[in-house]
C-alpha cells in the first residue's frame, strides 16, 4: 500500500471530525437565550387584584426586594416543576424584606385557583386578565419570573422552572444590596 | 399501569434489538444459521414490543392519562378525538416510537423478503438493522422516555400545539419518517457489502427499490409539509429555508443525487466508491436532522424540547459516519473502478454533473444552515441565516439540475456522436427558445422565470419526443397503438418511471417559478358591507361571528367574493385563540384552482364586529405543486413495479407475440 493511499485511507473519516466538533459546540449555546432589554431598567408599576381580592401594587413595595413570577395552571411541566420551590422561597425570606408575586397569564379562573390549591401557595397571587402586566415585562412563554432590587430595578430574569438554588443565589444577592 | 407496562416493553424490546443484532453479526461470521433464525425470530419481537409500546400510549391520549407526562403536555381533555391519536407524534418522545416503529417494520420486511434469497449480506445488513433500531430504543429508554410519569397529576393536560390540529399532522410525519428511515435499508446493505467485501452491484441490485421508495416518501413527506405550511401557518408560502426544512431537503438531495449515480455503476462500473459515500452521506444526514431538531442547537419553528436526547444523537451520528468511513476506508482496495470516463460529452459525464450540482446544493443548504453556529463559535456574533442567502445560491443550481434532466437519459453513454446530439436535442432545444418567447410576448419580464421556462420546455420536449420515437417504432414493427404507447411504458418501466418522475418536477418546477413571480397581495381594513379589490376578485366583509370551540374560542369572519363573472363565493377565515397559546392562531380559508388560489387571513378586528383587517392573497400556480406530486407518484409507482423485461436489449423477435 502506497504512502497517499495510507493517508487517503486516514483522511476520509477524519474529515468529518470538525463538522461533528462544532455540533458539540452548539451545546454550549442557546438560540432562544436572548437577553431581555429590560435588565437594568425601572420594572414597569402594575397594579392587580389577588386571588383573595386583595389590591396589591409594585409601586407600594419599593424598598423591598421583589420576585415577580409568571404562570399558568396549563404549563406542563415547567410550572409544576417550580411551584414547590416558590413556596419554599417565599417561606424562608417573607420574613427577610422579600415579597413573591405569582401573576397567573393567559388562563381561566378555575383551573388557576385549582393549582393554587394543589401546591398550597401562600404568596400573593394575582391574574392579569387584560395581559398587559405580561405585555409591560415582554413575557414571551411560561414561566418567566423577574428579580427586582429595592430601587425598583429589574436585574434577572429566569426563563423557564427556578430552582431553590436559582431562588436563593439571587435573593440573597439583591438582600445585601442597600436600599 | 400503563406506564410501568409501556416502559418495560421499550426496555425489552432494547434487549432484544441488542441481542439480535450480535447474534446476526455472530452468525454472518461463524455461517449458524440457528443463531440466524435466532436473530430473526428478535426482529419480529422488536416489532411486537414497539407496537406495543405505541398502543398503550395512544390508550394513555384516549384515556386522559395525565399521570403520564407525554400525555398531560400534549393533550388535555378539549382536544378532539382524532387529535389525541395523532398527538402519539406531537412531540419529540412519540416521534421517536413512530421513528423506531417503522424502522422494526422495515427490518421485518426486509426478512420477510431476503431471509432465502441473500445468505452473504443479509445477516449484516439485519445486524445493522437492529443496532439501529437498538439506538433508537435506547433513546426512548434513557433521554427521551415516552412514559415518563408526571407527579403531581395535573386535573388537566397542556394540550396539543394548535398548528398541529390538522390533516397535514397525519400525512406529514408518516410520510417523511417513512423516507427517513427508509434509507436505513440501502445504508445496512451497503455496510454489509464493505464488511463481507462483495462491493460489486450486489448491494445496489438488492437496494434499488429500497431506496426509490424511501426517495419518493421523502419527496411526499416535504410536499405535504409544504401543503401543511400553505394552508395552517396563514403566510402564503410552502418553503422557508427553515433548518429543520433544510434538515429534510439535504438528504432529499444526497439521495438524488444516489439514485442517479447507482445507474453509472450498473451500466459502466464505474463510481463504487462514490456511491457508497453517497448511502453514508444519505443515512448520516437523516440522522443529522433529527440531532438538529431535537437538541435545540439551532433555533427553528419546528423544534423540538431539549434535554440530553440531542448529545445521545451527536454520539450515534459520529459512532454511523465515523465507523462508516472508516470502513469505506479498510476497503479502498476493492472500490477501484473498472470502467472509465471517455468522454465529456457523454451520458456518464451529464451524470456526473448532476451528481456535483446536487451536492453542491447540499453542501450549500448545510452551510447555511450552520452557518449561525459558526458565526457564534469563531466571532461570537448571533446570526440568522434567511431566504435571500439560499435562493441566491440554490437558483442557478437547481436551473442547471433542470437542463441536465433534459440532457442525461437521452446523450449516449461513452461518447455522443454529433448525430445522437442533433437527433435527440435539436427540436427540444428549439421548443424550449420558442416557449420562452411566446411566454416573453405574452408579458412575462422575469428573467429567472424565462429561463425556468425554457428549460422546463427543452426537458418536457426530450421526454416526449423520447416516447413518440419509441411508440413509433413500436408501431412500425406492428403493435396496436395502445401496446405501443401503454405497453411501452410497462415493458420500460424503470426509464419510462423516470420520465414520468421528471414530469412531476417539472410540474413543481413551474409552480416555484411562478408563484414566486406572479403572486400578489394586499391588506385592508373594511367597514361592514365595505368592499376591497385585488386581481379580478371584489371581496365584501359581511360580519363577524364568535364561538366556544371544546378547546378553543373563535372569531370567524365572513367575506362574500365576487370575480369577473358574478359571485363566486364566501370566504370564512378565522381567528382560534387557545388559551395555552401567547397569540391567537389563524385559521386561513381559501378557495384553490389551476391557476391561482385566493388566500384570505382574518387579521385585526372590532369586538363589535364593525370591522376586521384582512390579508388577501392571489398566489398563482401553487397548485401545480401539488399536481407534481400525484405525477411524482405515479412516476415512483411505476419505477418500482416488478420488471417485465428480461434484458436490456433491442426488442426480441419473440417479444411482440408474448406481449
Amino acid at each position: 500500500m502506497s504512502g497517499r493511499r495510507r493517508v487517503l485511507r486516514w483522511a476520509i473519516p477524519l474529515a468529518v471530525v470538525p463538522v461533528l466538533v462544532l455540533l458539540a459546540y452548539g451545546f454550549r449555546t442557546d438560540p432562544r437565550e436572548i437577553p431581555s432589554p429590560l435588565l437594568g431598567k425601572p420594572a414597569s408599576p402594575f397594579a392587580l387584584t389577588t386571588f383573595d381580592g386583595k389590591a396589591i401594587s409594585l409601586a407600594s413595595l419599593r424598598g423591598q426586594v421583589v420576585v415577580v413570577n409568571f404562570w399558568a395552571s396549563w404549563c406542563i411541566p415547567a410550572c409544576y416543576d417550580e411551584a414547590p420551590s416558590l413556596e419554599r422561597a417565599w417561606q424562608a425570606y417573607r420574613d427577610r424584606g422579600v415579597v413573591l408575586i405569582g401573576v397567573n397569564i393567559q388562563d381561566k379562573d378555575e383551573p388557576a385557583r385549582r393549582f393554587l390549591t394543589q401546591f398550597g401557595h401562600t404568596f400573593p397571587n394575582a391574574p392579569d386578565p387584560s395581559g398587559r402586566v405580561s405585555v409591560d415585562y415582554g413575557v414571551y412563554g411560561v414561566p418567566e419570573t423577574f428579580f427586582i432590587d429595592r430601587k425598583g430595578q429589574v436585574r434577572f430574569k429566569q426563563v423557564g422552572s427556578v430552582t431553590d438554588e436559582i431562588m436563593k443565589q439571587h435573593v440573597e444577592k439583591l438582600l445585601k444590596e442597600p436600599a | 399501569m400503563t406506564p410501568e407496562l409501556g416502559y418495560a416493553a421499550t426496555v425489552a424490546a432494547l434487549v432484544l434489538a441488542v441481542y439480535g443484532s450480535g447474534a446476526a453479526a455472530w452468525s454472518a461470521v461463524k455461517g449458524r444459521s440457528d443463531l440466524r433464525a435466532s436473530s430473526e425470530r428478535a426482529a419480529v419481537g422488536v416489532w411486537l414490543l414497539i407496537t406495543a409500546c405505541m398502543l398503550l400510549l395512544v390508550y394513555a391520549f384516549l384515556t386522559f392519562d395525565f399521570s403520564v407526562k407525554y400525555v398531560a403536555t400534549n393533550t388535555n381533555r378539549g382536544t378532539p378525538f382524532y387529535y389525541r391519536i395523532t398527538a402519539l407524534w406531537g412531540a419529540l418522545e412519540g416521534s421517536i416510537i413512530l421513528w423506531a416503529w417503522m424502522l422494526s417494520l422495515y427490518t421485518l420486511i426486509m426478512v420477510s423478503r431476503y431471509r432465502r434469497t441473500q445468505p452473504q449480506l443479509y445477516p449484516w445488513a439485519l445486524a445493522v438493522m437492529l443496532g439501529i433500531a437498538a439506538f433508537f430504543l435506547l433513546v426512548m429508554t434513557i433521554p427521551a422516555p415516552p412514559f415518563e410519569r408526571l407527579s403531581p397529576i395535573p386535573a388537566d393536560g397542556r394540550g396539543l400545539n394548535p398548528l398541529l390540529e390538522d390533516s397535514g399532522m397525519i400525512t406529514h410525519p408518516v410520510a417523511l419518517y417513512l423516507g427517513f428511515t427508509g434509507f436505513t435499508v440501502p445504508f445496512a446493505f451497503a455496510m454489509a457489502a464493505l464488511i463481507v467485501g462483495r462491493t460489486g452491484d450486489e448491494w445496489i441490485t438488492i437496494t434499488r427499490r429500497w431506496t426509490i421508495i424511501a426517495w419518493y416518501f421523502l419527496s411526499l413527506g416535504l410536499l405535504i409539509g409544504g401543503w401543511w405550511s400553505y394552508h395552517v401557518l396563514g403566510w402564503g408560502g410552502y418553503w422557508a429555508w427553515d433548518p429543520v426544512e433544510n434538515a429534510a431537503f439535504m438528504p432529499w438531495l444526497t439521495a438524488t443525487a444516489f439514485l442517479h449515480s447507482v445507474m453509472i455503476q450498473e451500466r459502466r462500473r464505474m463510481l463504487k466508491l462514490w456511491n457508497l459515500a453517497l448511502i453514508i452521506l444519505t443515512f448520516s444526514l437523516t440522522i443529522f436532522g433529527t440531532f438538529l431538531t431535537r437538541s435545540g442547537i439551532i433555533g427553528s419553528v419546528h423544534a423540538f424540547s431539549q434535554g440530553s436526547v440531542g448529545q445521545f444523537f451527536l454520539a450515534f451520528l459520529a459512532l454511523v459516519v465515523l465507523g462508516a468511513l472508516s470502513l469505506l476506508a479498510w476497503r479502498l482496495d476493492r472500490l477501484r473502478a473498472q470502467g472509465e470516463l471517455d468522454s465529456i460529452v457523454s451520458r456518464e459525464s451529464a451524470f456526473l454533473l448532476n451528481n456535483l450540482f446536487l451536492i453542491a446544493a447540499a453542501f450549500t443548504v448545510f452551510f447555511g444552515t450552520v452557518f449561525p453556529l459558526l458565526s457564534e463559535a469563531i466571532k461570537g456574533v448571533k446570526v440568522s441565516v434567511g431566504a435571500p442567502f439560499f435562493n441566491l445560491v440554490n437558483i442557478p443550481i437547481f436551473l442547471a439540475l433542470i437542463f441536465l434532466m433534459g440532457v442525461g437519459p437521452l446523450i449516449a453513454w461513452r461518447r455522443a456522436s454529433a448525430e445522437n446530439l442533433r437527433r435527440n436535442f435539436l427540436k427540444p432545444v428549439l421548443i424550449g427558445i420558442a416557449a420562452a418567447a411566446l411566454c416573453r410576448a405574452l408579458g412575462v419580464a422575469n428573467t429567472v422565470v424565462l429561463v425556468c421556462l425554457a428549460l422546463v420546455g427543452f426537458v418536457a420536449a426530450t421526454i416526449a419526443l423520447d416516447f413518440a420515437r419509441a411508440a413509433r417504432a413500436r408501431r412500425r414493427t406492428g403493435d396496436a397503438w395502445r401496446e405501443a404507447t401503454w405497453g411501452l411504458a410497462l415493458r420500460q418501466n424503470r426509464r419510462y418511471g423516470g420520465f414520468v418522475v421528471h414530469l412531476g418536477i417539472l410540474t413543481i418546477a413551474l409552480g416555484v417559478a411562478g408563484s414566486q413571480a406572479w403572486s400578489t397581495q394586499t391588506e385592508a381594513t373594511l367597514n361592514l358591507g365595505e368592499t376591497v379589490e385585488l386581481g379580478g376578485y371584489t371581496i365584501r366583509f359581511e360580519g363577524l361571528q364568535a364561538a366556544e370551540e371544546s378547546n378553543h374560542f373563535k372569531v370567524t369572519g365572513a367575506f362574500t367574493v365576487t370575480d369577473r363573472r358574478g359571485p363566486y363565493t364566501v370566504l370564512t377565515p378565522a381567528k382560534k385563540f387557545y388559551p395555552q397559546e401567547q397569540t391567537p392562531i389563524a385559521a386561513v380559508d381559501y378557495r384553490l384552482g389551476f391557476f391561482e388560489d385566493l388566500y384570505l387571513v382574518l387579521g385585526e378586528f372590532a369586538r363589535d364586529g364593525s370591522h376586521a383587517t384582512i390579508k388577501i392573497q392571489i398566489n398563482r400556480m401553487v397548485s401545480w405543486l401539488w399536481i407534481g406530486g400525484l405525477v411524482l407518484t405515479l412516476g415512483a409507482a411505476l419505477a418500482i413495479a416488478p420488471e417485465r423485461r428480461r434484458t436490456p436489449a433491442v426488442p426480441r423477435a419473440g417479444e411482440r407475440a408474448v406481449a
